[in-house]
């Protein structure tokens, strides 16, 4: 050290610092959100900077027979032309397997799959010479039932390898051999959901001197994009720099490449920076959506409702491409009862290839297509019992110490039975609405009251938190604590990417808990530092938050050690070390500290091939809604009227942002219910924009009361559980069984249509 | 891309005349987003949003007069009590950004089967004035509609406004679509009674090729509760059948055939039970130029 040693200045315990854990301090990116100013990554612009622009497939499954580029290349303006044959490494990618091809190789297997790339000097150019690139087709008859596509074998093979991309039996007692007093069996659908994100995929390649490539780009898991796209380039990873551009919106159709490596490949190809930004429609083809489902439950129970068995058969469709629909099917599988005790387990999830859109990862993941089900399971076997929805649950919920499906034993407070009581007993909204904008229909008109019937419902839900099955998804953090103009000043770097969930602010207020410095300012997330995992399964508050009090608690050593002590406490801008307190400032003086941690959380292990038996999550979370629905009989017109929430989440980190999250959360799943589909006819998607994919309105989005819990997770930073997807979950089942209430109709599918009401099938 | 940007009607004539093949634009909420979309460009663009003189209304003893550039918020905020089911058709389109800038004459010029001020037009009787440097005409809102997409207007011709006869009783307009707002109808409805000659016209959209009038309902004028008291049910069946009977609806993403013609009976029954319950009111429903209520 070259500073002497600091003196004490008091011993009064200095003011905790504002903006920590617990408080809700504005976003550092707010600002410049709130009125327009925030670069996205379609902002990005460099003046010498080509666009490149993609030719999709018209076509569901079809033999390319010739592409001719000669016209298109003629074009002035454009600079290149590119096909799979100028992909320079592995001309494949895939986040569970390498199956999809950066540019179709004489077979196209899903409408939108991208055929040739083209840069130019403007778009408009871009896509006029795009249109004079001729491909001829031989078209195929598509797969596209994904049922038949797992069990009938005479179905053609999507691709070589078969149909099926995993099957996954979970086994528990003897489902085939008990019988039960009552038995209930449904078969359910549920619809292929979009993400339906703002900010269309988008980014700016520059080609480096190195001869490799800088990426601004909007995406989920920088580290596992470099690695994907450095493949297909064939360039070592360090020549593939990535740096996150604006975000906006994810929800996991950013974990896939889009159009990563097309950037990269015309950058390279001809020496120029190369934008590129899908419209909307192109948006709509261009990222994995949520696997359509069907579900087949059959559930046995005892005279006073007690679960003894649950049977089911599931297939998801993951479309054209694996994509993550391995981890999908893991997670139906494994979620698939719910968070029930079931004695008696027989569940198999398929995961087929079909000539459908790609599906991949939705916030939910796999467990919102089976939590539809179940949930509507359970309603239809208290309907039999003359139980009541809530009382059936509670005689069946898990608690701390009861078993998944899998056998995991649930080892951190799982409150169920408390939280349906308390959503149970919440004040029920007036019968009446005030005003007809309030009335099903909305601003439409369509009644005064004539044929609206009120019903209530409820979904309950339980969600993996971080990666499953044996995925080590290790967070790095880099934190660095320097004296700045005489303050102390701490910089974090990480890789993660900030998708408007709030991490960047989460990172400051654990920065400002643990080291006691109020100004935190943020590297911009790159691959110059080491993989902080993707920005899904509700993991990174987890994990990269996790990392960063880590390299926090690791810096902190260090302060400690320059003063001579084992431990000290670091809390408004001073040292607390043993009876003395010194300026954090002077202790730091003129040598920084930096400190960089890869954090992990505890072990897990894969499903058991046979019988899904095996401790494969991470941590588990609980969330229960409420729904209070009108429904316009006659019309088949739903207005939610109120979406109550119940939510453990550990520890409330930020208020503010956490109800963002299952504000935001439970209307997505309100989507799914009620409106949100891509429609696929013949393997061709029908509505490829928001003025036919509809999602809900401030006028469709009601009242939203919340209950936060918190019981500690002992396993996790701060004790807290990850909460942006819990409540997809649990809000669909709600509203699905809301509606059923109020007309009396079983309703097996989501989202449920007008005309499923009017006229039921 | 031309764009040509006239100051006057007149301007505006000779500039359309010169270049038939010019698109007029105003809000541009429609063309816009078209263009976006990679629609092919027009040869020119007509930018009539400087033309002063079409953004305004009148009123006389006869009828209300609209110009083309009046946007959906004025017909809310100007001309609820006037021209009620006009009104309440515009507050059905789209989000307020879009009532602030979209217009009632781009709503005829794009002629779409689903746009929701056609059938209070049609309800209303409304009369589209067409104007060219060859002169003006009116045509009557029954001969606008030629097809999906399809108008009546003449190459060089403009929509210089709207009229619509000072309304001589209730109006009511109802659109169902598959969330609570911002949608496209999967059906609309309007009825606009005449109670002095004891007529109800009835408009339809979005479940023909072309907005129409279900001219079979209109015939069951006599048999309704002119003189006050409730709509007998099986009149009110009758009618909504006959509504239903006037469609030819399609099978699309926004909804089934077979649930638009049923919809469109229930909305048909329900909007005209609403305007015969605002008979009761007892207001003078002669001549309702609205100038005493402004």
């Amino acid at each position: 050290m070259t500073t002497q040693a600091p003196s004490p200045v008091g011993s009064a315990t200095p003011a905790r610092t504002p903006g920590g854990i617990g408080e809700s301090p504005a976003r550092p990116d707010g600002t410049l959100k709130v009125t327009g100013q925030f670069a996205y990554s379609s902002d990005l612009w460099l003046d010498e900077a080509l666009f490149g622009v993609t030719l999709r497939s018209p076509h569901a499954r079809a033999c390319i027979t010739g592409i001719d580029i000669a016209k298109a290349l003629a074009v002035p303006g454009v600079h290149a032309v590119l096909t799979h044959e100028d992909v320079p490494g592995l001309p494949y990618y895939g986040l569970d397997h390498p199956d999809q091809p950066v540019l179709a190789i004489d077979e196209v297997r899903y409408q939108g799959e991208p055929v040739a790339i083209l840069a130019a000097t403007d778009p408009h150019t871009a896509r006029r010479a795009l249109s004079l690139i001729e491909v001829t087709y031989d078209v195929l008859p598509p797969v596209t039932d994904a049922r038949r596509a797992v069990f009938d074998p005479s179905i053609d093979r999507v691709h070589p390898d078969g149909n099926v991309v995993r099957h996954q039996p979970v086994r528990v007692g003897s489902a085939d051999e008990v019988t039960a007093d009552v038995v209930v069996v449904g078969e359910y659908e549920v619809g292929m959901q979009d993400q339906a994100f703002l900010g269309p995929e988008s980014g700016l390649a520059v080609p480096a001197e190195n001869g490799g490539v800088d990426l601004y780009i909007a995406t989920q898991w920088l580290h596992v994009d470099r690695g994907q796209i450095a493949r297909c380039l064939d360039l070592p990873e360090e020549k593939v720099r990535l740096t996150l551009a604006g975000v906006g919106g994810a929800f996991g159709a950013r974990e896939d490449l889009s159009m990563q490596v097309h950037a990269c490949m015309l950058a390279l190809h001809t020496g120029k920076p190369v934008r590129m930004s899908y419209d909307r429609a192109e948006s709509f083809l261009g990222h994995v959506h949520r696997h359509p489902a069907w579900l087949r439950y059959e559930h046995g129970a005892t005279r006073d409702g007690k679960l003894v068995y649950v049977k089911a058969t599931i297939v998801l469709d993951g479309g054209a491409y694996t994509s993550t629909t391995p981890a999908v099917v893991g997670n139906a599988a494994s979620l698939g009862v719910g968070p029930y005790e079931v004695p008696h387990i027989a569940i198999d999830v398929y995961g087929a290839r079909t000539n459908n859109p790609p599906c991949g990862a939705m916030r939910g993941f796999g467990a919102v297509q089976v939590c539809y089900a179940y949930e509507s399971q359970m309603d239809a076997l208290a309907a039999e019992l003359g139980l009541s929805p809530v009382e059936i649950r509670i005689r069946n919920a898990v608690s701390q110490g009861s078993k998944l499906a899998t056998g995991q034993v649930i080892d951190s407070p799982a409150p169920l039975a408390d939280m349906l009581r308390r959503v149970a007993s919440l004040p029920l909204p007036p019968s009446t609405v005030d005003s007809s904008g309030d009335l099903p229909g909305g601003y439409g008109n369509t009644t005064r009251g004539e044929g609206v019937r009120r019903g209530v419902g409820y979904g309950v839900g339980i969600k993996n938190i971080c990666f499953s099955e044996g995925f080590d998804d290790y967070a790095t953090a880099r934190v660095r604590l320097a004296v700045v103009g005489g303050e102390p000043v701490v910089t974090v770097h990480t890789a993660a990417a900030e998708v408007g969930q709030g991490l960047v602010t989460l990172q400051q207020q654990i920065v400002r808990t643990e080291l006691g410095v109020s100004t935190v300012l943020l590297q911009p997330a790159d691959t110059t530092i080491g993989s902080a995992g993707s920005s899904s399964a509700s993991r990174q508050s987890y994990m990269t938050g996790g990392a960063v009090k880590a390299a926090c608690e690791a810096v902190r050593t260090r302060v400690a050690q320059r003063l001579g002590h084992s431990t000290v406490e670091l809390v408004g801008g001073k040292v607390l070390a043993g009876d003395t307190i010194v300026d954090l400032a002077a202790a730091v003086g003129d040598e920084p500290i930096e400190e960089t941690v890869v954090f992990r959380h505890r072990p897990t292990v894969p499903m058991d091939p046979v019988t899904g038996q095996g401790d494969s999550h991470v941590q588990l979370a609980l969330c229960v809604h409420r729904a209070v629905v009108d429904v316009d009989v006659e019309l088949g017109l739903v207005k939610v009227v109120e979406l109550a929430a119940v939510q453990d989440v550990g520890r409330v980190m930020n208020r503010v942002a956490l109800e963002g999250q299952i504000h935001g959360g439970s209307a997505q799943g309100l989507g799914l219910a009620l409106m949100e589909e891509i429609q696929v006819v013949d393997g061709l998607v029908r509505n490829p924009s928001f003025t036919d994919y509809l999602i809900p309105t401030i006028l469709d989005v009601p009242p939203m009361p919340l209950t936060i819990l918190e019981h500690p997770d002992p396993h996790a930073p701060y004790g807290l559980r990850g909460a942006g997807e819990p409540p997809t979950l649990s809000s669909t089942p709600a509203i699905a069984a809301a509606v059923r209430a109020a007309t009396g109709l079983r309703l097996r599918r989501v989202p449920i249509r007008p005309e499923h009401i009017t006229h039921p099938t | 891309m031309e764009f040509v940007r006239p100051t006057t009607f007149a301007d505006a004539l000779a500039e359309k005349a010169a270049r038939p093949q010019a698109v007029p634009i105003l809000g541009g909420t429609d063309l816009m987003v078209g263009l976006n979309a990679g629609h092919p460009p027009p040869p020119a663009l007509l930018d009539l949003t400087a033309v002063a003189e079409l953004d305004a209304w009148a009123v006389d003893d006869d009828e209300v007069w609209i110009g083309a550039g009046v946007t959906y918020r004025r017909l809310i905020t100007e001309l609820g009590t006037l021209c009620p089911g006009l009104a309440l058709a515009a507050r059905t389109v789209g989000s307020p950004q879009i009532r602030n800038r979209a217009t009632l004459a781009g709503n005829l010029g794009t002629a779409s089967p689903g746009g929701d001020t056609h059938p209070v037009l049609l309800a209303t009787g409304a009369v589209v004035e067409a104007a060219s440097v060859r002169g003006q005409r009116a045509i009557p809102i029954d001969d606008f509609y030629a097809g999906v997409k399809r108008h009546a207007l003449a190459p060089d011709e403009l929509i210089r406004g709207v009229r619509l006869p000072i309304r001589r009783g209730p109006q009511q307009f109802a659109k169902v679509g598959t969330r609570n707002a911002m949608v496209i109808a999967v059906c609309s409805v309007a009825v606009a009674l005449d109670v002095a000659r004891r007529t109800v016209r009835v408009g339809v959209g979005s479940v023909a090729p072309t907005p129409r009038r279900a001219l079979a309902a209109e015939d069951l004028a006599s048999g309704l509760p002119w003189d006050g008291g409730p709509l007998d049910d099986d009149v009110a069946r009758r009618f909504g059948a006959a509504v239903a009977a006037a469609t030819a609806p399609i099978d699309d993403v926004r909804g089934t055939a077979a649930y638009r013609r049923h919809s469109v009976e229930v909305l048909a029954r329900r909007t005209l039970a609403w305007a015969l319950a605002d008979l009761d009111r007892s207001e003078a429903w002669d001549g309702m130029t609205g100038r005493s209520e402004a």
